[in-house]
């Protein structure tokens, strides 16, 4: 081990095991003493995950972490900020409600007898500042600044603990504008020369190539590839992030879309952003019956924005929607619903499931106004043929019904809120990262039940982040970027190449 | 049957378990608990604080709470007095209502409290504790406001003007207390609404997860809107029974009962988080309430320690609910372990 490249903390076969999916996979990981250590995948690739263990957030279910041949264990951030481990997240972990001052000093305040110290902490962040080339005044409300700015004052804040010795990026560069992102990168060659050690996480290519030491490439959980950044090129990272042999089941079909009938025509979406910009920005598409239309992007690109302006969760986006050649006014979701759209969110616990409820109630609950006799009392005769029917076409795999909802895996969860969607009898289906956090056996069977969907004449409109998996389901894909549409692909155009190369089109032109 | 099957069984029928250990602790510690003279005077304290409950259960469920039931139930008993009494003056002219018009007026006013308490939850976003606890203050100044504060005594209305007859709901009838009779009708419609219709099925869901009940397409301003409305209808009709069972009206009356209601559903498994409850466990609930407060008095049990003890009760039946949930949580993941 030569002295350039000392190895600082060293992760040592880490797994870790959420219910229904394996996040890590044995992955070994070294994170080079004052070095740039880049970490790319995709989505769910596990890069994220690995890092919150290493910075105590989450505990591995097996394996050992090293810092400088010492085992250490962390069982909460606070364990791991001991050891000069800081972490800044994806998404901002600040207080609006409370200035740059006092969100830099959160639970590291200076006293004074006894007394918050506040001259100190206004001069200390007022350097801080102009060390980043970022004279805010510290009692500006954290709430009144940009995402962008906010975004620096959570890095500043990581600056001002005291012997940092790992600072892990989790794409601190999403929301900072071309010149802020020159400033960062200062920042991080002046951190590494003094010996401390950086992880960056970004999906920005490019960048990595400029700022990275040393790349890691995670897939599906595992760590594909490691290499130095002067050895490589971004072409060799595609490949990596993509790997190879690892293929869906392609829908072959032999339809002429030009014939079919168009379903659904939106033209010239646009979704404004509060203080200024847009979420969406003039989107339009068309889709045809039986038709599966991917939508690849990048995080907060706008896909999901889309459906929630279809859905009526977003009375204040613009732009015309024709279905069936008729020009709909959206209205709440029930309406839409009634109009035949049906839409699986993204994040299931979240948006798809009622915990509380059995799962036969969750299948059945967007349609049960349907199964009433004529005393308004529900049937449950037809309620349970209904559900019974459905979980043998979408496969749940369930002993009892009534069984609570939790007690399902992940995958079949899915199942259960694509089959409440299914029950109401669509058509068209809107699917927001179907396959999300279930594991590879669950994805194809909920690709094989698209298909079925799709052959049926339900038109389906996907959202995956995952670039195999949409080029595996989609006839046709559109993708945004920043808002914008910059691609739509079809046939042999649907390349991996060209889908990366349109997800990052929209913010060349934007910053 | 493994033995976490065994513990769930008897976590889901505590409150009868309970509620029968009490009875039997009653009928020894007090020679008067066990007669039918005691046991009808409980049931008609119940029936009140059953009722309350049950409207509140509905909109626990939901995941909200109506701080405003106790005041509605001063409110609707006030109208109903005065309307008795005074009648109803408009241009010099004084109409007075029938019995039956003055008890749907009276309903009608619970509902569109409840109305407001749901309109200002929902399309104005606030918060369902502060917009009820708003209202608790104005429907009890509003009952005061009736008659400045005093009494309407003597609701026996007069013959002459086709108004009597108003006592009949603190009455019994055959020996059984009509308040009973109808504690027990609004607790099978409440029942069969919360278990066998859409309605019911969407409440129950909206409290499990809002956000997903939403986008299920369940129309949850409206739900709640009614849920609230049902709630205030509640609370009126308690006004009119407690009211008949004094044959007097005060505007104090029903201060504080919406604890007692909230008590009831929570003894009775109801969930303040939403998404979680049954009628009959709230029914069981307020029986629990109504035995151990009759039967301490029975037993000579100073007001005071009554009250630490009620304190006591209800927070140990969270307690124990939690436990229940916790344990269902485990049991729910190891099915889905051995699924695999």
């Amino acid at each position: 081990m030569s002295t350039n490249d000392e190895i600082y903390l060293h992760a040592e076969k880490i797994d870790k095991i959420y219910p229904g999916t394996k996040a890590l996979d044995q992955v070994s990981f070294d994170i080079k003493r004052g070095k740039v250590n880049v970490l790319i995948g995709e989505n769910g690739a596990g890069k994220s995950t690995l890092m919150r263990i290493i910075a105590g957030i989450e505990k591995q279910s097996a394996g050992k972490l090293y810092l400088q041949g010492r085992e250490v264990e962390f069982n909460s951030t606070v364990d791991a900020r001991k050891e000069g481990i800081a972490i800044i997240h994806q998404e901002l972990c600040l207080f609006p409600n409370m200035t740059v001052f006092q969100n830099l000093f959160m639970s590291s305040e200076r006293t004074k007898g006894g007394f918050l110290d506040d001259a100190e902490h206004r001069k200390l962040a007022k350097q801080v500042l102009a060390r980043l080339n970022y004279p805010i005044d510290p009692d500006t409300m954290v709430g009144d600044l940009r995402v962008g700015q906010q975004q620096m004052i959570e890095i500043a804040r990581n600056l001002l603990i005291p012997n940092l010795k790992i600072l892990i990026m989790d794409e601190p560069t999403s929301s900072l504008s071309e010149q802020e992102v020159e400033v960062l990168f200062n920042i991080m060659r002046e951190l590494t020369a003094s010996g401390i050690s950086i992880v960056y996480i970004s999906h920005r290519l490019e960048e990595l190539m400029r700022i990275g030491d040393f790349v890691t490439i995670f897939r599906d959980g595992r760590l594909v590839a490691e290499a130095a950044v002067k050895d490589i090129d971004v072409p060799w990272i595609v490949k990596q992030m993509v790997g190879e042999g690892k293929s869906y089941p392609k829908r072959e079909v032999a339809v002429d879309w030009e014939k079919t009938d168009k379903i659904l025509e939106v033209k010239d979406l646009t979704l404004p952003k509060s203080g200024g910009g847009y979420l969406l920005n003039k989107v339009s598409f068309s889709l045809h019956k039986g038709e599966i239309l991917g939508i690849y992007g990048l995080l907060g690109a706008g896909r999901t924005e889309i459906f929630e302006c279809i859905m009526g969760m977003r009375p204040n986006h613009t732009g015309e929607i024709t279905l069936n050649g008729q020009k709909i006014e959206v209205g709440s979701v029930s309406d839409q619903i009634d109009k035949g759209f049906a839409w699986l969110p993204e994040d299931r616990q979240r948006d798809g499931l009622i915990q509380t409820m059995s799962i036969d109630k969750n299948i059945a609950l967007s349609n049960i106004g349907k199964y009433v006799n004529k005393f308004g009392l529900i049937d449950n005769k037809k309620e349970d043929q209904a559900v019974k029917g459905m979980i043998d076409e979408v496969h749940i795999k369930v002993a009892d019904k009534e069984l609570p909802i939790l007690s399902l895996s992940g995958g079949n969860q899915q199942k259960v809120v694509f089959a409440k969607g299914a029950l109401t009898g669509p058509q068209i289906m809107l699917l927001d990262e179907p396959s999300r956090g279930i594991d590879i056996g669950a994805k194809t069977e909920i690709f094989k039940l698209i298909y079925q969907y799709a052959k049926k004449g339900v038109s389906l409109l996907v959202v995956s982040s995952e670039l195999e998996e949409i080029i595996a389901i989609a006839d046709r894909i559109i993708v945004l970027s920043n808002g914008q549409k910059t691609a739509e692909l079809t046939g042999d155009d649907i390349t991996q190449d060209n889908l990366v190369k349109a997800s990052y089109m929209g913010h060349h032109k934007a910053d | 049957m493994n033995k976490n099957d065994i513990i769930m069984t008897i976590l889901k029928g505590r409150t009868l378990i309970v509620l029968t250990l009490l009875v039997i602790f009653f009928s020894f510690a007090s020679e008067s608990f066990f007669t039918s003279q005691s046991l009808l005077l409980i049931a008609k304290h119940v029936a009140l604080y059953g009722i309350l409950g049950i409207g509140m259960t509905y909109v626990l469920v939901t995941g909200g709470i109506d701080l405003s039931v106790g005041s509605v139930v001063g409110l609707s008993g006030m109208v109903a007095g005065l309307l008795i009494n005074k009648g109803f003056t408009v241009f010099g002219y004084t109409i007075y209502f029938s019995v039956p018009v003055i008890v749907l007026i009276a309903i009608a006013i619970g509902v569109i409290v409840g109305a407001i308490n749901g309109l200002i939850i929902t399309k104005f976003a606030v918060a369902p504790f502060i917009a009820t606890l708003g209202m608790m203050y104005v429907a009890r100044g509003a009952a005061n406001l009736t008659s400045n504060g005093a009494t309407f005594p003597n609701l026996v209305g007069k013959e002459a003007l086709g108004n009597t007859g108003f006592e009949i709901f603190g009455r019994d009838i055959g020996g059984f207390p009509v308040a009973v009779m109808i504690l027990i009708v609004i607790a099978i419609i409440a029942a069969v609404i919360l278990r066998k219709t859409p309605f019911g099925w969407h409440i129950l869901a909206i409290g499990g997860n809002e956000r997903a009940s939403k986008l299920s397409g369940v129309r949850v301003d409206n739900n709640k809107i009614l849920v609230y409305m049902f709630s205030g209808a509640c609370a009126a009709i308690v006004g009119i029974i407690a009211t008949s069972q004094l044959v007097a009206s005060h505007p104090m009356t029903g201060n504080t009962w919406e604890m007692n209601a909230i008590a009831a559903a929570v003894l009775g498994g109801t969930s303040l988080m939403g998404g979680v409850g049954t009628i009959i466990g709230t029914v069981i609930g307020a029986f629990i309430i109504g035995v151990i407060s009759d039967g301490m008095v029975m037993c000579g049990v100073s007001e005071f320690w009554q009250m630490i003890i009620k304190g006591l009760v209800i927070v140990l039946a969270v307690i124990i609910d939690q436990y229940q949930r916790s344990l269902q949580a485990r049991m729910a993941l190891q099915a889905r372990n051995e699924n695999k």
